[in-house]
């Protein structure tokens, strides 16, 4: 077994330091013949790993159980009412917005590639992009739920989005019990990456009181803000 | 083209395994691989549905078992070769050996910002007025075509309701021909979870896919 596992080893090894000489082969000879600007490409790769991600999504829901009126924008012209959060382009140029109810809960899926709102939440995770999740969640939902540890009410109905054209859907969840008198930036930070997928629930407040003793507190809205 | 990536209500691909601590990227390459597709996308040497068909016709034991961005990158390699932009000799030698094609387009740093904040809406002015209605029944075609395509074969023969109409889009299987755009009527098509999967799979209420106009004909009331 353990040298099973050994032989395993070492080849997934080499696997990859040949994938890395390859990747950065074809980078210098797409370099030397002009076709790529690298500069271009670490741009691109700092904005999704820094800049482009969750919190956009975050941002959109916590306003949206915030302001009725952004709601019920959100959800005629998905589009245009993220746009005007400054958040748009690329995997996200035509979105549409889902919205759970106590009735109806919303999941999310590309069963032939990766589609997925770039904008407002960055790229996938691999579990997204994945064989397991993409074939499953169209057909047994429920069971994809519960290996995210989500337990529905009894009786939610499931409706399963697939993203097949280049429409992209974004769910939004309900707004949290105990949860009045927190700020929208407060809000924020109960919706989880999962919970606008489909395949997780915002934070509770008190999970978020738990977050905060180890963060600093300096964004902090208002003293009276905390659950 | 049937394929193994048209992977909507297979069961044999095992547990989900989600990680709540996961790297955006597993390896450095990654990253590049990630960059490289989406900067050399500018150069307009092929659309986004060739990129798409050219992934999913890779040989279906590695598309399910080589990872995500080997997929990308395989693909992106087969592109630039058969776009005559990279010889398989400069490949291997890591050099440039013979004189650049002239591209369309090459991306710079400074312009990527507004690039990627732009996208490339695929919304076109119709030509037609749309052939169906929200709450009209459709029945999806029944079509199993050699190239590209956008309609899963879970859907096929399946009767739904007109959910909601998108707009006039470009029409992926076409735009993936290299024919041209040919911009179609696009629908959100609402199905019954059971006319799908059987009345012993009714928990997922419904399942709702995004159809071209191609791929629907008109049905009576279900």
């Amino acid at each position: 077994m353990s040298e099973d596992h050994d032989h395993h080893h070492h080849h997934d090894h080499s696997h990859l330091d040949d994938t890395a000489l390859r990747v950065r082969s074809l980078e210098t000879v797409l370099t030397e013949k002009g076709y790529i600007d690298p500069e271009a490409l670490n741009r691109l790769i700092d904005t999704y790993e820094n800049q482009v991600g969750p919190k956009n999504g975050a941002a959109v829901v916590a306003r949206a159980w915030v302001d009725e009126e952004y709601r019920q924008w959100l959800l005629k012209d998905a589009t245009a009412a993220i746009a005007s959060l400054d958040f748009s382009g690329r995997q996200g140029e035509h979105m549409v917005v889902v919205e759970n109810t106590p009735q109806e809960h919303n999941m999310v899926v590309c069963t032939l590639c990766s589609c997925y709102p770039w904008p407002v939440l960055g790229l996938p995770p691999s579990w997204y992009k994945s064989a397991p999740y993409r074939s499953r969640v169209v057909i047994d939902p429920s069971s994809v739920l519960a290996e995210f540890n989500v337990t529905l009410p009894e009786g939610t109905r499931i409706t399963v989005w697939d993203s097949t054209a280049e429409v992209r859907y974004l769910v939004l969840p309900m707004r949290p019990a105990g949860t009045d008198q927190l700020s929208g930036a407060k809000l924020a930070e109960l919706v989880t990456r999962d919970s606008m997928i489909g395949t997780g629930l915002p934070l509770s407040p008190a999970a978020l009181g738990k977050d905060d003793s180890h963060k600093n507190r300096s964004s902090t809205n208002a003293p009276n803000s905390q659950p | 083209m049937n394929g193994v990536h048209d992977m909507g209500g297979l069961e044999c691909f095992g547990p989900i395994n989600p990680d709540a601590n996961e790297p955006l990227f597993h390896d450095a390459w990654e990253k590049r691989v990630l960059a490289m597709t989406v900067c050399i996308g500018a150069s307009g040497e092929w659309n986004l549905d060739q990129g798409r068909f050219t992934r999913e016709s890779l040989p279906p034991v590695d598309y399910l078992s080589i990872g995500y961005y080997r997929i990308w990158l395989t693909a992106l390699e087969r592109l630039l070769i058969r776009r005559n932009l990279v010889s398989l000799a400069e490949m291997e030698s890591g050099h440039s050996i013979d004189k650049a094609k002239s591209v369309k387009r090459v991306l710079r740093a400074e312009e990527l910002d507004a690039v990627l904040r732009a996208g490339a809406p695929v919304d076109r002015p119709a030509s037609s007025p749309a052939a169906f209605a929200e709450g009209d029944c459709v029945r999806i075609e029944n079509q199993h075509k050699a190239g590209h395509t956008r309609l899963p074969s879970y859907i096929r023969g399946h009767v739904g309701i007109v959910h909601k109409i998108h707009g006039c889009h470009v029409f992926a299987d076409d735009n993936a021909l290299g024919t041209g755009e040919n911009p179609q009527w696009l629908y959100n098509i609402k199905f019954k979870a059971q006319d799908l999967w059987g009345e012993a799979r009714r928990q997922a209420a419904f399942v709702h896919v995004d159809c071209w106009e191609p791929y629907l004909s008109a049905a009576a009331d279900a």
